[in-house]
């Protein structure tokens, strides 16, 4: 039983991943643009709500009624503004400016919080659970944790292949000239990604801050479980990327039990394996 | 003289004037000039690498690096990006049909009519105009036949309901019984008054199919007008510049 918990509590920590990644597979699925700055920007998010919880008393699941919207503007005010100029035949120049983005954030970050630890409280749902077998506890914030990602990926998924929005998302993601020549302005459609990843990193920052502490510094760590599950998963894939965070919780897991130190290797191990054997990763995106 | 110098100016939907392109320090297109009444049909003819399909870039926003004035309509569209071009009524049918591979047959279509701009075509019109396509609507465009693909691409185009319709080698690549079928097509296409200027590779049926024509020759216009004022000998030196 002790290993049955160990894969259901890495499942449920896989959901967390999945949210780190989804943004970082949209943006690289639709403008293919690999943002290093991304787990800053979680961060980022987690303590803008850590403002808010502290200025306006709301719990911090429910500040993201202002996050979300916030982070969106954000984000689409960030692609219009800095990103579409990066944008071009030379994959360099975004990922060096994404890249300078997140040592402006960390630094700014740092300046403003300091290197103290932070922590979104949320009183009983922290430490509540229930039993699901004998052995096997299922708290209710991992649990929320995991149907969220479902929701969101679900919610994306439908947004890509049920509405005009996605449509133009996928367009512009097979064919970014042609697509102009539908009408379709590319600069405004990167920028509604954006805005969108954004939303989906503020989800991220939320939960990220009420499950952990958190500090300007922890940022680059959860760009590498997103981009391990992105890859894990297959590059694109949305339903993917969440197989791969859910794999990757699973491998940390299951090393954490065989050596406390050997928590993250394992799941670099499973990345590692993965990028070998199956370098687009397990459910890479089907083209026609 | 030639023949548009009799027609008044507000009666062409397309003025080109001077125009010079480039790709990147290349130089391709070299102070063309020609003009297109509304409705009618124009051949673009010319030997590979004689600029026909740059100038159709150029005319739709693609080749940012141009001079020389382009007026559609009236209004001068030369420094406008593609997608302003075509909400102004210029569609471009690519060539090698350039189809979205993610997306479905009908998914494709639809995109194409994304400005919504009034006019007589519409899904059903599409599927009326090509009825292979609404039996295919779901499957992905790019899963089709090379022909059935450039019906996709046709409707796409005509989807934005244009003034003027810029056909990219509808032939190439394509079974010589499906161009056959494509051209019997054309006058269903261009028969609501729309414009078009038609690229192709098949210059007999190309002049057959038009009003007039424009054979290109290393960027430049070699010669222009009505097919039948013209030998084929006088028509050949211009394509191959004997």
């Amino acid at each position: 039983m002790l290993w049955v918990n160990i894969i259901i509590q890495g499942i449920l920590v896989g959901g967390l991943y999945a949210l780190f990644a989804a943004g970082l597979s949209l943006i690289f699925g639709v403008m293919r643009l690999v943002n290093i700055a991304h787990g800053d920007l979680i961060v980022a998010i987690a303590y803008l709500a850590f403002v808010i919880v502290k200025a306006t008393g709301l719990h911090p699941l429910a500040s993201l009624i202002l996050v979300v919207p916030i982070a969106m503007a954000f984000g689409y005010a960030l692609q219009r503004g800095i990103l579409n100029r990066t944008l071009g035949k030379d994959i360099l120049p975004p990922l060096l400016v994404t890249f300078g983005l997140s040592v402006i954030i960390q630094n700014g970050l740092l300046q403003i919080f300091t290197a103290d630890n932070r922590k979104l409280q949320t009183g009983a749902l922290e430490t509540g659970s229930f039993p699901l077998l004998p052995g096997v506890d299922i708290g209710y914030l991992p649990l929320l944790q995991f149907i969220v990602a479902i929701a969101v990926i679900a919610g994306l998924q439908y947004l890509f292949y049920k509405t005009a929005m996605g449509r133009a998302f996928r367009a512009t993601s097979d064919d970014a000239e042609t697509a102009q020549l539908m009408g379709l302005d590319n600069r405004k459609v990167y920028a509604w990604a954006m805005a969108l990843c954004l939303g989906v990193v503020a989800i991220a920052g939320v939960f990220l801050g009420v499950r952990t502490s958190f500090d300007p510094a922890v940022g680059p760590g959860r760009l590498i479980f997103g981009f391990e599950s992105v890859i894990i998963g297959g590059l694109g894939n949305l339903w993917g990327t969440l197989v791969g965070g859910v794999i990757l919780g699973v491998a940390q897991g299951i090393g954490a039990q065989i050596n406390p130190g050997a928590q993250e290797l394992a799941g670099h191990l499973i990345f590692l394996l993965v990028l070998a054997f199956r370098p687009t990763g397990l459910f890479p995106r089907m083209q026609g | 003289m030639s023949i548009w110098e009799k027609t008044s100016l507000s009666d062409f939907i397309l003025t080109v004037d001077s125009l010079e392109a480039w790709y990147g320090d290349a130089k391709v297109l070299h102070g063309l000039s020609f003009a297109l009444k509304k409705g009618e049909v124009l051949a673009l003819i010319g030997a590979n690498g004689a600029g026909k399909s740059t100038l159709l870039k150029s005319i739709a926003g693609q080749l940012p690096k141009k001079v020389g004035s382009i007026m559609f309509n009236g209004n001068r569209i030369d420094s406008l990006v593609a997608n302003d071009i075509v909400a102004k009524g210029v569609a471009l049918v690519p060539e090698g049909r350039r189809l979205f591979a993610s997306l479905s047959v009908e998914e494709n279509l639809i995109l194409g009519g994304q400005v919504k701009r009034p006019g007589p075509w519409n899904l059903a019109e599409i599927y009326n105009l090509f009825p292979i396509l609404g039996e295919k609507r779901n499957v992905p465009g790019t899963s089709l036949s090379g022909g059935q693909q450039q019906m996709v691409a046709i409707g796409r185009g005509l989807m934005s309901n244009p003034d003027l319709i810029l056909l990219d080698e509808l032939s190439l690549g394509l079974a010589p019984i499906v161009i056959k079928d494509i051209y019997a097509l054309l006058p269903k296409i261009v028969g609501n008054g729309l414009s078009a200027i038609l690229v192709e590779q098949d210059v007999n049926r190309a002049l057959a199919s038009t009003d007039h024509f424009l054979c290109m020759q290393e960027g430049r216009i070699s010669l222009s007008g009505v097919p039948m004022d013209y030998t084929k000998d006088q028509i050949s030196a211009a394509y191959f510049g004997m």
